[in-house]
């Protein structure tokens, strides 16, 4: 559709403003996000990241700003929020995978009931990704019957499975036990190389750091520093950013 | 010895009866058992539409709200005997006199007066399935009916199997009720037969076995069912691509400690 461009706009942010009650969690956020890029969001607990993240799925209506994608606005009222969602997946702390369905139906339901794609046809794409990420040994499995890990790599296949052009991450790693989340950021780094447009609200800071192409860090409802990974963790400019990061990082040790 | 005497004739005499009545007993308390939970099941997915952004939406929402609540309190607050005549006789008296058949007149009453308490069964249900459930199925693009037919209710159903179960045999007995408007469930053929043979604790006591003998059948078929819900604990491997010989059953699940 677009025309051939270096860079091509996916997200464009403005003013976004959320809400709940009096509490003000969302204070103004704008930013620009290209086809491509891995974003790592940072900060402290209560910082409002994945209330951000949500607001970009629609799960939570922001209460004032814009968020564009691809040049339409998505809070418009005649917006398909739903062809959107396809194109916008998202993976959750929690996983949710759908409790009453196997790992297999968990990525076909969708696409035959959103995509209306034939049950062969859904079949053979969700075992092309639970094989990318690891999984299709456990295909028939429910997920209470897998591990934190096992799920969350599910949930990713599921999300890829609706050929998602984006995908939300909303620490994805943060409900696992530690030995788990090698096995899940293994996956997202191979598809950062792979070139999919990823949004990664996270604490893994080495996972920001190494994978990500930009790291957002989030203080008190705004975007208090925007910039590469080096310089983020290399030479921070805002002051709360260094603070933030000496406490993490010193955490880590 | 005479009272077994007395029993055997009634029952000789009058085993069609009591067959009948049984049959129609369990017919209407089996269908206005399923028609309530679908009536449930209905009520709870327009109960948790989404919040719409227009005011329209949200306004007829209301509304609606206001209705599915009067319909549960009414129906809960009053007698089912009262609704009977109030819903038999309302009907007559609204269409000059003629009155509904029986047997469906039954089947609306006792299905419109249990949709009223699976209303309540199925909110709950739903409340104690997981709000990421839900999220999982929107993020995905489902809309909210796919979403609630494909994920939730079956999580919901599972979940509220006891409990329907118990309005089923709740029916069985409640279906007694049915008499006043003339409904010839076991109830009913029992007083009949008692006004013949003037033997009222023999038949009685007959059709207070037979009730028993429904309820408690019905209660252990519904108990294997619920455990046949709970799904097998083990699951299939697959082998490599190449061969699915390589199949192994896996016991309990890959959950720590499990």
């Amino acid at each position: 559709m677009a025309t051939e461009r270096k860079s091509e706009v996916v997200f464009e942010i403005k003013d976004l403003e959320k809400s709940f009650g009096d509490h003000e969690v969302l204070k103004g956020i704008s930013m620009t996000v290209e086809k491509g890029e891995v974003v790592s969001i940072i900060g402290a607990s209560g910082s409002g990241k994945s209330t951000f993240l949500r607001c970009l799925n629609l799960l939570e209506t922001p209460s004032g700003g814009e968020i564009l994608y691809r040049g339409e606005n998505i809070l418009d009222e005649k917006f398909d929020v739903r062809s959107y969602r396809t194109k916008v997946g998202m993976v959750f702390q929690q996983f949710n995978l759908y409790n009453n369905m196997s790992a297999i139906d968990n990525c076909v339901k969708p696409q035959m009931l959103v995509l209306r794609k034939s049950k062969a046809e859904a079949t053979e794409n969700a075992l092309k990704y639970l094989e990318k990420v690891g999984m299709s040994e456990y295909v028939n499995a429910r997920p209470d019957q897998l591990s934190g890990g096992q799920k969350q790599r599910v949930a990713i296949a599921r999300s890829l499975a609706m050929d998602s052009e984006v995908i939300l991450f909303d620490e994805p790693t943060s409900a696992l036990d530690p030995e788990m989340v090698g096995e899940v950021l293994l996956v997202m780094k191979s598809l950062a190389e792979s070139g999919l447009t990823m949004l990664v609200v996270t604490h893994e800071m080495q996972f920001a750091k190494d994978v990500s192409s930009r790291v957002v860090f989030m203080d008190g409802g705004v975007i208090a520093e925007d910039g590469t990974p080096d310089v983020i963790f290399g030479k921070p400019k805002n002051p709360r950013t260094k603070e933030f990061l000496r406490r993490v990082l010193n955490e880590d040790i | 010895m005479q009272f077994f005497v007395d029993i055997g004739n009634i029952i000789s005499k009058y085993y069609l009866r009591l067959l009948s009545g049984l049959g129609y007993t369990m017919l209407i308390a089996l269908i206005g058992t399923v028609i309530g939970l679908v009536i449930g099941l209905f009520m709870g997915i327009i109960r948790t539409i989404p919040e719409s952004k227009k005011k329209s939406v949200r306004a007829v929402r209301k509304v609606i709200d206001f209705i599915i609540t009067a319909y549960v309190e009414v129906f809960r607050g009053t007698p089912m005997m009262v609704q009977s005549m109030v819903i038999f006789w309302g009907f007559a008296f609204a269409n000059g006199g003629q009155t509904l058949p029986l047997i469906p007149a039954g089947i609306f009453i006792v299905s419109i007066n249990t949709g009223a308490y699976m209303t309540e069964i199925v909110r709950g249900g739903i409340i104690s399935v997981d709000k990421g459930q839900f999220e999982g199925a929107y993020s995905v693009g489902m809309t909210h009916f796919q979403a609630m037919i494909h994920v939730i209710i079956p999580q919901v159903l599972k979940n509220i199997l006891p409990s329907v179960a118990n309005e089923f045999v709740i029916n069985i007995k409640d279906t007694s009720v049915l008499n006043v408007i003339g409904v010839m469930e076991l109830y009913y053929q029992a007083y009949k037969i008692q006004t013949m043979t003037y033997k009222t604790f023999q038949t009685f006591l007959i059709i207070s076995v037979i009730y028993f003998a429904m309820t408690f059948t019905v209660t252990r078929i519904l108990r294997l069912i619920e455990k046949k819900l709970t799904g097998k604990k083990d699951y299939v491997i697959c082998g490599s691509q190449s061969s699915s010989d390589a199949e192994i059953r896996v016991g309990g699940g890959g959950r720590n400690g499990d």
